[in-house]
């Protein structure tokens, strides 16, 4: 065991972790932020998308270790300071972009580094970003359609499916 | 996962002496650390490369290669490779976002998986790979499926590219695992064209020369007409049978070519 140091949504925190021990893990079990969900397990859905210094990464394919020092967001950080939803956590709300909502959390973490990198991506850009998110209730169309409404884009472009 | 140690080193020269003993590099890990969760690695130490500044970033040599560090992530490649823009495209392929801000080049050529794209590229390319050893030309590296010209615990610090007159890489995506089922890399060099095949052959990447040949006389998707792929050899699995494969290598390559052209 060592202890790993980092700043998570914007505290800093610090917990002991094996070698072996994942940076989800770290997340889910030493800090109790258990909105990082664990889909797979073989870093093939993204549910467990998070932030590493700004960049989306799949916290199941990464140690603890390795992220001594960095800042990491999860979904419990994406909230505005007052409590109010963030602008693609409400769009995911308004446009029902959830069936069951296992996958949410990875889905709004790559949203939300989407519209980072682009903040007016166009509907096959999105579904392209996509790709390491799987939502196994295949609800992607309003996902689609809540990250182009986040976009402030007019979402009845988007073909009815 | 069996239990293992990690280390940090924040130079090569410390990379390498971690490595010395039993110990296994890693890169982004995402090949490494599902193979380690189905416990198909035991490595006792790992050495994360991850924090080694020397080994990140993409630059020009002074003979006008693009050099890109062994550590640099996909994403950067994607990004900042753009003196050679099929290989920035080519990296914005592998994988998904995620996957792009973890996974390395290095890594990727040092685990020489026989569906990776970046082999073809390196290869088709004639690139340089550099170790904390050695130089090592892309023709003498790969040896291989999973099997490259490394020795034990030596590191891929950067890997050189010419830049070519014109390329492309087209990958045929087997629609599951999103990896190559076949990936054909052309490049059009003032000396000759060089075409590079990954996710076909049961001997991991390797030079279509036969097409080279064509291509270097006519530079088009129609000089690969009278050619045909052996079957012998190539991957049959059941997203795709040997005859399909060497099919689409073709098919593959003629699409490159037009697409480069």
């Amino acid at each position: 065991m060592t202890q790993v140091s980092m700043t998570v949504n914007g505290k800093a925190v610090s917990g002991d972790a094996e070698g072996r021990t994942l940076l989800v893990q770290f997340l889910r079990e030493t800090l109790n932020l258990t909105g990082t969900h664990v889909g797979c397990d073989t870093s093939q859905c993204g549910a467990c998308v998070v932030h590493v210094n700004g960049k989306a990464v799949k916290s199941c394919a990464i140690f603890a270790a390795e992220v001594e020092g960095a800042e990491v967001t999860t979904i419990e950080g994406m909230a505005n300071a007052d409590g109010s939803l963030s602008k693609v956590q409400q769009a995911f709300q308004d446009h029902h972009g959830l069936q069951c909502g296992f996958c949410t959390p990875g889905m709004v973490m790559s949203a939300t580094a989407l519209l980072g990198e682009n903040p007016n991506p166009s509907e096959a850009e999105i579904r392209a970003y996509l790709e390491g998110n799987i939502c196994r209730c295949t609800g992607y169309h309003n996902i689609v359609k809540s990250i182009m409404a986040a976009a402030g884009q007019d979402t009845s472009k988007i073909a009815a499916e | 996962m069996y239990a293992f140690d990690i280390e940090r080193p924040t130079t090569i020269a410390d990379a390498a002496k971690a490595l010395s003993g039993e110990a296994q590099a890693l890169g982004g890990g995402q090949t490494l650390i599902p193979t380690l969760k189905a416990r198909l690695a035991d490595p006792g130490t790992l050495v994360s490369l991850s924090g080694i500044s020397e080994m990140q970033g993409v630059c020009m040599s002074d003979a006008g290669e693009v050099c890109i560090g062994g550590g640099t992530t996909h994403a950067t490649v994607a990004a900042e490779a753009t003196a050679y823009p099929a290989l920035a495209e080519t990296a914005s392929h592998i994988g998904d976002p995620a996957v792009r801000n973890r996974g390395t080049i290095g890594g990727s050529l040092a685990n020489n998986d026989p569906s990776a794209c970046y082999p073809a590229a390196a290869l088709a390319s004639g690139a340089t790979i550099i170790t904390n050893a050695r130089e090592i030309a892309a023709d003498d590296y790969f040896q291989g499926m999973f099997t490259t010209a490394l020795d034990e615990g030596e590191i891929i610090t950067e890997v050189r590219f010419p830049v070519p007159e014109k390329a492309n890489y087209q990958k045929f995506v087997q629609p599951a695992s999103r990896f190559a089922l076949v990936g054909v890399y052309v490049a059009k060099y003032a000396d000759g064209v060089r075409v590079a095949v990954t996710g076909a052959s049961e001997e991991g990447v390797f030079r279509w020369t036969e097409a080279e040949a064509a291509l270097t006389s006519n530079f088009s998707a129609e000089a690969l007409d009278g050619l045909s792929v052996s079957a012998d050899g190539m991957i049959g699995d059941l997203h795709g049978s040997a005859d399909y494969r060497a099919h689409l290598v073709k098919v593959m390559t003629g699409r490159a070519v037009s697409a480069a052209a």
